[in-house]
């Protein structure tokens, strides 16, 4: 795997920023296709262009047509149009999904560096710009290519939450004629009056997070519920046929004892099924979700503590 | 709270710059208004020329609606323009938004492939409309507005494809952008066409400016300050940080800013610049937005906050611990 990093023109990054402001209000996620091109180790991204939202009155929509279309429109103008990626917005940093998982496995698969950008417009809103760049590792990648998600299959490829995704490092590359546009930009404009991101509030966003944390621990509690049962169930299982094997060989015993011909020794398999194996995909999913939450609710702490402190500098002197 | 209202009593006490010969305590009084008057005038009147030279330039007109660009528009024209074809000296592409009574919000654009030459101009209506549909499935609110071209003035040909968007919608307005930077700037105006001439004979068009603004949402406004912060870098590329490096960062910004002001107060107390009302009431509103709380109260609050965090930590800690062992054991 090459080292890739992303190089995102501005251009993309202004589209992606309103698309959502102004299609997802209401709903959970925008989602999007990223163009570009892969320049020795870096990925860049030139473009990009937003996706419909599924609606109810749309169900003859083709979407596989109108990215035909936009891409063929888009070439005549000069523009990138090669796939790199798809991008998509997240409320409150969950995103670990089995549509993720299902989408970027399939753009992976066609194309070997495509990334997923996941842009979180709550925290941008709130001071920090958060656009983040995902990649399935290999080893997420062969799992995913067999379909094999039993426990046995995963502990073969041993594989934790933590190696589901690789995060691809950003940068923000701007052309020298964007340049000029930005320091134009400046002269004209008034200065940022809001300053979000000192912003001192902090519980409606903690209560917020916390609670899609509790939410996805009841989950997985459950899944491990379900798990913890089939390998009480196996066990049984296991016990139950060793004790018919032992008490057919005493029977053939005593019959040979008496000379009776043996009873057929039966295919003990097909007596007793064995228990269906829960898929862990869901876990690991879930595991990696509640991982992704852990880490920003740290963030979001670590930036609080430190303007609590300045806070309190500032009622110190007066 | 004391250097501004020493400020406002040095100006009060400061005497008449010309010398005046002794007169009665009323008259100083109005000598020194009058002086006072004088030297403001003084002060002022350079600045707005300077003003009014430069609104001359940038906002010449008064009538019809303001046009506001989201800086989204802006970024896909220079793009455009760096991706154009050979032999092609300007771009030109559609403008999509959304009209209110006074104002035009243009919130989107894409460009439209045309072959310029000198006495005939062709544009691609076709795909013009192509995408004008492809972009509605996306968002039906927006609307076209009107049409961008990029390059310093109005040509004739120009004309005809005002004429064409006109067709589209109604007035559209046209806005042109200067890339190659010939004023040294990249001079971004908006223009609507009226008719003139006499009528019943020849009627011209004439190009009306219209005043340009920016408008950003919020989330866009943080976006684009991320890549102002790209312009002084000399590779002009920067990462995104994340954490409590943000947080110093902006309380960097504010410090720069509070310096500047700092210069600013002292400047005028040692007489350098003559002190401004406006900016003294600023000063005051400030110092006073820090709020007066008892100790003893903020300490509470300090305290419970951050034990509130701290208590937050640990929890996540704690389940990223318990799912990472849950991982172990599983696999073993």
């Amino acid at each position: 795997w090459p080292d890739l990093k992303d190089g995102t023109w501005s251009v993309v990054l202004l589209k992606i920023i309103k698309h959502y402001q102004e299609e997802g209000q209401g709903s959970e996620v925008v989602q999007g296709v990223l163009l570009g091109l892969v320049v020795e180790d870096r990925l860049e991204i030139t473009n990009c262009f937003p996706f419909p939202q599924h609606t109810e009155d749309d169900a003859d929509f083709d979407e596989v047509q109108y990215q035909m279309e936009m891409m063929r429109s888009l070439r005549h103008v000069n523009i990138d149009h090669l796939h790199v990626g798809w991008y998509q917005s997240t409320y409150y940093g969950s995103f670990v999904s089995r549509a993720l998982l299902d989408s970027q496995f399939s753009y992976q698969h066609a194309i070997e560096e495509s990334v997923v950008l996941i842009y979180d417009p709550i925290k941008t809103a709130q001071g920090s710009l958060s656009l983040k760049a995902y990649r399935l590792t290999p080893k997420l990648m062969e799992i995913c290519k067999e379909k094999d998600f039993t426990p046995e299959g995963l502990k073969k490829a041993n594989i934790g939450f933590e190696h589901m995704f690789e995060e691809v490092p950003i940068l923000i590359k701007n052309s020298h004629l964007i340049n000029a546009l930005m320091w134009d930009l400046e002269d004209k404009s008034t200065v940022a009056d809001k300053h979000e991101l000192l912003n001192l509030s902090s519980s409606n966003h903690l209560e917020k997070s916390l609670q899609l944390l509790m939410d996805r621990v009841d989950d997985m509690s459950q899944d491990i519920v379900k798990y913890n049962t089939y390998s009480r169930n196996q066990s049984k299982q296991q016990q139950q046929k060793h004790q018919y094997v032992q008490r057919r060989q005493q029977e053939n015993t005593q019959r040979q004892s008496r000379g009776e011909p043996p009873l057929p020794e039966e295919d003990t398999s097909k007596m007793f099924k064995p228990p269906q194996p829960p898929p862990r995909m869901d876990t690991l999913l879930i595991a990696g979700q509640i991982n992704n939450y852990c880490q920003n609710v740290k963030e979001f702490t670590s930036q609080n503590l430190g303007k609590l402190f300045m806070a309190e500098a500032l009622q110190g002197h007066n | 709270m004391t250097p501004i209202a020493g400020a406002q009593q040095r100006r009060s006490i400061s005497p008449p710059p010309q010398k005046k010969p002794k007169t009665t305590s009323m008259q100083l009084r109005v000598n020194r208004g009058r002086a006072q008057h004088r030297a403001w005038r003084y002060t002022c009147q350079p600045k707005t020329a300077a003003r009014r030279h430069s609104l001359s330039l940038s906002k010449m007109s008064v009538y019809g609606p303001v046009v506001k660009i989201h800086p989204v528009v802006l970024a896909s024209i220079c793009d455009s323009y760096e991706r154009r074809n050979e032999g092609a000296s300007r771009v030109i592409g559609t403008l999509l938004g959304t009209i209110d009574k006074h104002s035009i919000e243009v919130t989107n654009c894409f460009s439209v492939p045309h072959n310029e030459s000198e006495d005939e101009v062709a544009v691609d209506m076709e795909f013009a409309k192509n995408m004008y549909d492809l972009h509605k499935r996306v968002s039906p609110t927006e609307v076209i507005i009107g049409w961008y071209a990029t390059g310093f003035d109005i040509t004739e040909h120009s004309v005809l494809i005002h004429e064409y968007y006109s067709r589209e919608a109604t007035n559209p307005i046209h806005l042109t952008m200067d890339t190659a930077l010939q004023s040294g700037k990249m001079s971004i105006r908006a223009y609507v066409s009226a008719q003139m001439g006499v009528p019943g004979k020849t009627v011209g068009v004439m190009f009306t400016p219209l005043t340009v603004k920016y408008v950003y949402y919020d989330t866009e406004r943080i976006g684009v300050d991320l890549l102002q912060r790209t312009r002084v870098l000399p590779n002009r590329t920067k990462g995104l940080t994340s954490d409590l490096s943000q947080v110093g960062g902006s309380a960097a910004r504010v410090q720069d800013m509070l310096t500047t002001m700092l210069a600013y107060i002292d400047d005028v107390l040692s007489g350098k610049v003559a002190a401004d009302n406006s900016v003294g009431r600023f000063l005051m509103d400030l110092v006073n937005k820090v709020p007066t709380i008892s100790a003893e109260d903020f300490e509470n609050m300090l305290n419970s906050n951050i034990n509130d965090l701290l208590m937050v930590t640990y929890l996540s800690n704690l389940t990223q611990a318990q799912i990472a062992l849950n991982e172990k054991l599983v696999l073993l």
